[in-house]
């Protein structure tokens, strides 16, 4: 632990040894992009042109993006309403994530895992692990995700291939959302059988991210910003892209995110890109005229900008938001949602053995999510990918 | 009526082949029964054989399945998906489909023409989609393909025949059926495509998303049989350039 003490005090835009680097130009351009984007600078009629066309470009997109959309938000909703049904018709996915192991050695100051925090930590036994995925799958789910915290001795990337392994003989198709990797090690858990994976950059903007990232691996920005396309060059199908909103500027991470995924599919076309939109709540009793607090109607603008900008994208709706937004968020924008959800380490079979890192909002199970997108006409959709 | 599809020696009557990926899959028996379609297309991917929602429990009976290889991004994947497919009972029809571009999902043609020679190969009735270019046409006749799907244009876009000049050379070189696959959003777009001499139109996006999916369907069954019957008729003499000279521009001839 004594050089992850040291890392306080380092440079966080330096790789250390060991982290595979990558060519730097797709964080070039996106930094270089976020960095000049002025939301203020759009009235009406950017959001009005930007609307008016099939695809937007970067600008476009930052039109969609600023609070001179705000008053546009029916018409993006209408506009992104026609998308989503064009690429992903009715059908909206289903998945669970299970967290095996919230060990961590990172210290992010608005994390529940942060390593400071004094919570039950725990990791599942392969013994856990098959009874919490039978449970899963009993429910009927074909898709799940798998998270852990940062820590390579208490949840390496073999204890994370043998996980993978055993997901992939219930499930078909399995998604990691963990600490990034070299491009070997994708290629490795690929092996095992995941075909996707989630990383989130939190903030773009360098500074905060500094900040807010104390200690611990995650500290390093490009090690973290380029994780997506070493995951694609070690072979997986799909990445996931994500800013928490709230934890900055939401509207310029935002920006920077869309740009992210918007450079990652020229270079790689074949690639299958999503979005998720986790946010830090306003504070209760804060006044509400913060404008960088991401009220729900914000979030629906990133949400509907996201689709307008890459209409083809997936948009995962995670269990932080409630059941009225999640219910009317998919089929317009979102294309994927959970349920049965436990944040806690296990917990779908078992007691959970170590703590949440945050709380949901939405507790409901399979069959009630299963029967509320039946009942808003949309096609509940267990599987959507064939391992070849 | 003698008037059938025929492809590989699979007798249809229906003209209208109707994708499901985009149903609410208790649609889907009252579209295929208000479209008299009888040829279905279905994404192997979405086949949760023995779970929830998987959609070969929703086709029903005495359809022919049409499985996709949605997916693949080349030659090989497609290969083992169409495998696969066959393997849980979609019997030996594949529709290849070898994208790899997520943006405007067009088919690699090159990969499709190496997938379509090693599944008819291996017996399968190969119905490659395509980009709609006479070379590849010609190289997939010659692979063994069992028809062509060039697109319309880009799958979803409901923007109808943009492609309409090149499917016009398919259908006039290729000796195969050539069936208009994506991008059609409208009957009247179906329709013009069977006039033009199209083997059948399959479309999924225009039915899926309509407000009233069976009737649409049925609108769609009804516009594929009168560009077929307009295509079998003969269209009336229609001038294509409209300047007549007013004094002949063979007068001159003295004997």
């Amino acid at each position: 632990m004594a050089d992850i003490e040291y890392m306080k005090y380092m440079e966080h835009m330096n790789y250390l040894d060991g982290m595979e680097a990558v060519s730097p130009d797709i964080m070039n351009r996106v930094l270089s992009l976020a960095g000049s984007y002025d939301y203020g600078k759009y009235a009406g009629k950017d959001v009005e042109r930007a609307l008016g066309k099939e695809l937007l470009t970067p600008d476009d997109y930052g039109a969609v993006l600023s609070p001179a959309a705000m008053p546009y938000l029916e018409e993006m909703a209408r506009k992104a309403l026609l998308e989503t049904r064009k690429h992903f018709g009715n059908s909206v996915c289903l998945f669970t994530p299970l967290y095996i192991s919230n060990y961590c050695e990172n210290e992010c100051v608005y994390c529940g895992f942060n390593c400071r925090n004094k919570i039950q930590r725990g990791r599942l036994s392969m013994e856990e692990m098959e009874e919490e995925l039978q449970a899963i799958a009993a429910t009927g789910l074909r898709e799940i995700l798998i998270l852990t915290g940062e820590a390579r001795n208490a949840s390496g990337v073999e204890y994370i291939g043998e996980a993978v392994k055993r997901a992939a003989r219930r499930f078909s198709t399995v998604g990691i959302e963990i600490y990034p990797l070299n491009s070997e090690e994708y290629v490795y858990l690929n092996k095992c059988g995941a075909d996707f994976v989630s990383v989130y950059q939190e903030t773009y903007n360098i500074d905060k991210y500094g900040q807010v990232h104390l200690r611990g691996p995650k500290r390093i920005f490009p090690y973290r910003f380029n994780a997506q396309e070493r995951a694609l060059l070690g072979g997986m199908r799909g990445v996931g892209i994500g800013a928490l909103l709230g934890l900055d500027d939401f509207r310029k991470d935002a920006f920077a995110a869309g740009m992210h995924a918007y450079f990652l599919q020229q270079k790689y076309p074949h690639a299958e890109i999503s979005f998720s939109v986790p946010r830090l709540r306003p504070y209760i009793n804060n006044s509400g005229n913060n404008p960088a607090e991401v009220h729900e109607r914000q979030l629906l603008q990133v949400m509907l900008a996201y689709r307008l900008l890459m209409p083809f994208a997936g948009i995962t709706i995670s269990t932080r938001e409630k059941p009225n937004f999640r219910d009317h968020i998919i089929g317009l924008a979102a294309t994927k949602i959970s349920a049965g959800v436990s944040v806690g380490v296990g917990g779908h079979k078992n007691r959970e053995k170590g703590d949440e890192q945050f709380e949901i909002s939405d507790s409901r199970g399979v069959g009630e999510i299963h029967e509320m997108i039946a009942g808003r006409g949309l096609q509940p959709v267990y599987t959507d990918y064939v391992r070849v | 009526m003698t008037d059938k599809l025929i492809i590989e020696g699979h007798e249809f009557n229906s003209r209208f082949i109707l994708g499901s990926g985009k149903f609410s899959l208790e649609l889907v028996k009252a579209v295929i029964e208000q479209g008299e379609a009888e040829m279905v297309t279905l994404a192997l991917r979405r086949a949760n054989v023995g779970g929830e929602e998987n959609i070969l429990d929703y086709i029903p009976e005495g359809i022919t399945l049409l499985p996709n290889t949605s997916g693949a991004r080349n030659a090989e994947e497609a290969v083992r998906i169409a495998r696969l497919a066959r393997e849980v009972g979609c019997g030996s029809f594949v529709k290849v489909e070898v994208i790899r571009d997520t943006r405007y999902l067009l088919p690699d043609n090159h990969e499709t023409v190496r997938a379509t020679e090693m599944l008819a190969k291996e017996g399968f009735i190969v119905m490659p989609y395509m980009y709609p270019d006479l070379n590849t046409a010609r190289d997939l006749a010659n692979a063994g393909a069992a028809a062509v799907m060039p697109l319309a244009s880009p799958i979803g876009s409901n923007k109808g025949l943009s492609t309409r000049d090149f499917i016009k050379i398919l259908i006039d070189e290729i000796d195969l059926p050539v069936i208009v696959d994506a991008g059609i959003g409208r009957p009247s777009q179906a329709c013009e495509a069977m006039e033009m001499g199209a083997a059948a139109v399959m479309c999924n996006t225009a039915v899926a998303t309509s407000s009233d999916v069976a009737l649409m369907a049925r609108a769609f069954k009804l516009a594929i049989q009168a560009g077929r019957d307009a295509y079998l008729a003969g269209p009336g003499r229609v001038l294509e350039y409209s300047a007549e000279a007013s004094s002949p521009l063979t007068g001159f001839l003295e004997d």
